[in-house]
């Protein structure tokens, strides 16, 4: 039992429950006081000591669900020992029939197996090996713990990508003795070819299982690694060119750098925020000892939240990026004070309002339907935001501009942006674009990055996210 | 009622905790079970108002033990939660005792000598006598045990957390002038959270973590009978598939089993035979702590109503 709780365990990390080897330690305590007699308490008590946060409960309960539910994959041989019947003796098959159908017990499938066998002709399982044998005499169980002990001797729990579906199922039949089994099957054709159509039959039954239950054990264990090799992947794609079926999956991997950057700098570090001593609070803390000063007490230095007002672009291919930049900010709630986001291609409009109401997609669509499609003009987008929103800058804000900087050969007035960084904190341009394109063809960049405290490429999530991080940490 | 042996079963757990008052669900009597069987504390979240300090009361009058409460509150440091000297006591000592200590040190001929003679006496001042207990070693120096409660510990800062982790995973505090004072009896700790903020992981790790969601409709109104007797079924159902509805709205704050309680009680004293749109209307306010959420919740009350009139005659 041990070695299924240690399964199970591996199954919950696959179910991205974060089990330490603490809280299993907890776990297999908390059983051995349990037992395993009631299933409702021990999902309750994984619950209680395994899983830490509303989601992981969630998680957890779906697994263990799936994880106790497990080895009842459906009768491999009953319908095929019908046929087989049916081929070899048509007066039998009506009783097996029966027998198979009525109760679909392991018993009924024995006795259609014992009273078909002498008509078959030949003894069963004569000079054969054990695993013929055993599929011959149809016992379900039996053939089931088969595969359970052959699945562990395989190390089953190991797997983690569906490539290696294949080796394991090849693995675990090697164990059973597939080898033996299939001399005994070219033996048996020459010799009694009908038993050799029901082995044959039982044996694929066999494959099957053998099957399920690797693909059952992909389901449990395997989740977690492939999940990892997946948003490694996506986290490296350039945004711009990402599949559609991928948005959805890039969003819940955007929320997630999200909650990580929250994690990370929500918190308050107070020994950073300590500043001179406060005279007067001291003093009136030490009044009961004469003013002897025991404890101290400290001013705390006002530390800013940062501000962002962000510029983003939404023409042509710099519009993705802009649409996951925009779902990024504008989930660092705790992070970040306030934030106003604008958008442009012609022209510029303040977008938070929407961003904050709608969900990203409905928000999204919204804001391209406004401003999108259009081909960009920076300078008149920055002459916009200039003329309305110029006072939104204080010397505590980061702007950033997310954008490919190309303007259509139309005039860039870098100067607008010169008097932007002059009002603010700091200006962070965000291209898309590699550094080799920058100033070829109708880019800007060059001239807009003499004004920019920051430039830096961000084309994957990757980038995005570590932009956004320095972002923050400069007001830490 | 006084019983300090564990509870033999979760069941045990269930019926004990019955006859506090606190009806308790399957899934709270396990990790209350559990907690006691595996000496683990338990972090109970949910939103406020399910009754998450109520466990903690229940479970310590039940047990008869004491229970000490420690609030916690933004700015709370070891001074106010874990031990503090008497600094006044200490000041007071060294002034009576001048003299005595002028005795001690007379036959020191060098201020060498007199200060090796000072050490023989140790640290006179800082001893056990000095110390304040504040609640959490209070907890630990109680020799019956007792029900440890550390309320609201996302309130506090990130640093207290770290704190408490000494005494949430060996029941015992160490103070540098003393040494560790281990726990006599160790407590039962729990710890409650609105997940104002997220909570360290390290803390996590060392607790059982049961999470209290509102009730289901059932469990809801074996609540509501419990803590108040004189509602007759028929308002009782009615109020509880009424309240149920109202959560099912987009409300800034969803109304829980204490507002259910106390909105029982109101309707009990309204002289209430059953629920209708009247009085309904009248009480919201008991339920609804927001203007906009009250605003929101009138158009669907004479729907809700109905629903619920209609839940007695088949449920």
């Amino acid at each position: 039992m041990r070695e299924n709780l240690h399964r199970f365990f591996r199954a919950a990390r696959g179910a991205g429950v974060r089990v330490s080897p603490a809280e299993s330690i907890d776990a297999m305590r908390a059983v051995s006081k349990i037992g395993f007699n009631d299933r409702q308490i021990l999902r309750d008590t994984f619950l209680v000591t395994l899983a830490k946060t509303q989601e992981e409960k969630r998680a957890l309960g779906d697994c263990f669900d799936l994880f106790f539910s497990q080895p009842e994959p459906p009768p491999p041989s009953a319908p095929d020992n019908d046929n087989a019947d049916e081929d070899g003796e048509a007066g039998e098959s009506g009783q097996a029939n029966g027998g198979g159908g009525g109760g679909e017990a392991p018993d009924g499938a024995d006795a259609s197996e014992r009273e078909a066998s002498p008509t078959a002709g030949g003894q069963p399982g004569e000079g054969l090996g054990p695993l013929a044998q055993m599929l011959l005499r149809q016992d379900r169980n039996e053939i089931q713990a088969a595969i359970a002990s052959a699945a562990n001797a395989a190390s089953l729990s190991d797997i983690r990508y569906f490539t290696q579906r294949g080796i394991f199922s090849g693995r675990i039949l090697e164990q059973m003795g597939i080898g033996r089994l299939r001399d005994d099957l070219d033996n048996l054709t020459a010799t009694n070819p009908s038993q050799a159509e029901r082995l044959q039959a039982a044996t694929d039954g066999l494959r099957d299982a053998v099957r399920e239950t690797v693909a059952q054990a992909l389901l449990l264990y395997g989740r977690e690694e492939a999940e990892n090799l997946r948003n490694e992947i996506l986290r490296n794609a350039p945004l711009s060119r990402i599949e559609p079926r991928q948005v959805e999956e890039m969003r819940a991997l955007i929320r997630r750098i999200a909650r990580r950057l929250r994690e990370r700098y929500s918190k308050p570090r107070k020994r950073q925020r300590r500043g001179h001593l406060d005279v007067r609070r001291t003093l009136r803390r030490n009044a009961a000892w004469g003013s002897i000063p025991f404890l101290t007490a400290w001013k705390r230095k006002h530390r800013d939240r940062p501000k962002i007002v962000a510029l983003c672009d939404v023409s042509g291919s710099v519009a993705r990026v802009s649409d996951f930049f925009l779902l990024l900010i504008h989930s660092l709630h705790e992070v970040v004070d306030d934030v106003r986001s604008f958008a442009f291609s012609g022209h510029l409009i303040e977008v938070s309002d929407i961003l904050e109401k709608k969900s990203p997609e409905a928000a999204m669509a919204e804001i391209m339907s406004k401003v999108g499609f259009g081909s960009s003009d920076y300078g008149s987008s920055l002459a916009d935001f200039e003329d309305e929103w110029m006072n939104a800058i204080t010397p505590q804000t980061t702007v950033i501009v997310l954008g490919d900087a190309r303007s259509n050969n139309l005039d860039p007035r870098a100067d607008i942006l010169r008097r932007i960084a002059e009002r603010s904190k700091r200006v962070v341009w965000l291209n898309p674009e590699g550094r080799m394109a920058w100033g070829f063809g109708d880019s800007e960049m060059p001239r807009y990055a003499t004004f920019c405290s920051v430039v830096r490429q961000c084309a994957t999530a990757k980038q995005l996210e570590r932009a956004v991080s320095d972002i923050v940490a400069t007001y830490q | 009622m006084a019983e300090h042996r564990p509870a033999a079963s979760i069941a045990a757990v269930e019926s004990g905790l019955a006859a506090q008052g606190y009806i308790a669900s399957r899934q709270i009597a396990t990790a209350v079970y559990l907690a006691q069987q595996i000496e683990k504390p338990i972090l109970v979240e949910g939103p406020a108002g399910v009754g998450k300090t109520e466990l903690a009361k229940a479970i310590a009058h039940w047990r008869g033990q004491k229970l000490i409460r420690l609030q916690c509150y933004e700015g709370l440091d070891e001074a106010k939660a874990l031990y503090e000297w008497k600094y006044a006591k200490q000041l007071l000592y060294t002034q009576i005792l001048k003299d005595k200590l002028g005795e001690v040190l007379g036959g020191a001929e060098t201020l060498h000598e007199a200060l090796a003679q000072l050490h023989d006496f140790g640290d006179v001042f800082f001893s056990k006598e000095f110390v304040e207990p504040r609640p959490l070693l209070q907890a630990l120096e109680q020799p019956a045990g007792c029900v440890l409660l550390i309320d609201e510990i996302d309130k506090s800062d990130a640093e207290f957390e770290s704190l408490l982790l000494e005494i949430v995973s060996d029941f015992q505090v160490t103070i540098p002038e003393l040494g560790t004072v281990s726990a006599v009896a160790p407590p039962t700790v729990i710890l409650t959270s609105n997940s104002e903020r997220d909570l360290g992981d390290a803390l996590k790790r060392r607790c059982l973590h049961l999470h209290i969601g509102f009730p289901e409709q059932r469990l809801e109104e074996r609540i509501v009978e419990s803590r108040v007797p004189g509602i007759s079924q028929t308002l009782r159902r009615q109020m509880v598939a009424f309240i149920h509805e109202l959560r099912t709205l987009d409300l800034k704050k969803l109304p829980s089993v204490s507002e259910t309680i106390d909105w029982a009680r109101v309707l009990v004293l309204l002289q209430a035979a059953e629920l209708d749109h009247e009085i309904v209307k009248d009480t919201l306010n008991v339920l609804l702590k927001y203007e906009t959420d009250i605003e929101a919740a009138l158009p669907q009350v004479s729907t809700f109503v109905a629903k619920a009139a209609r839940q007695n005659v088949f449920g």
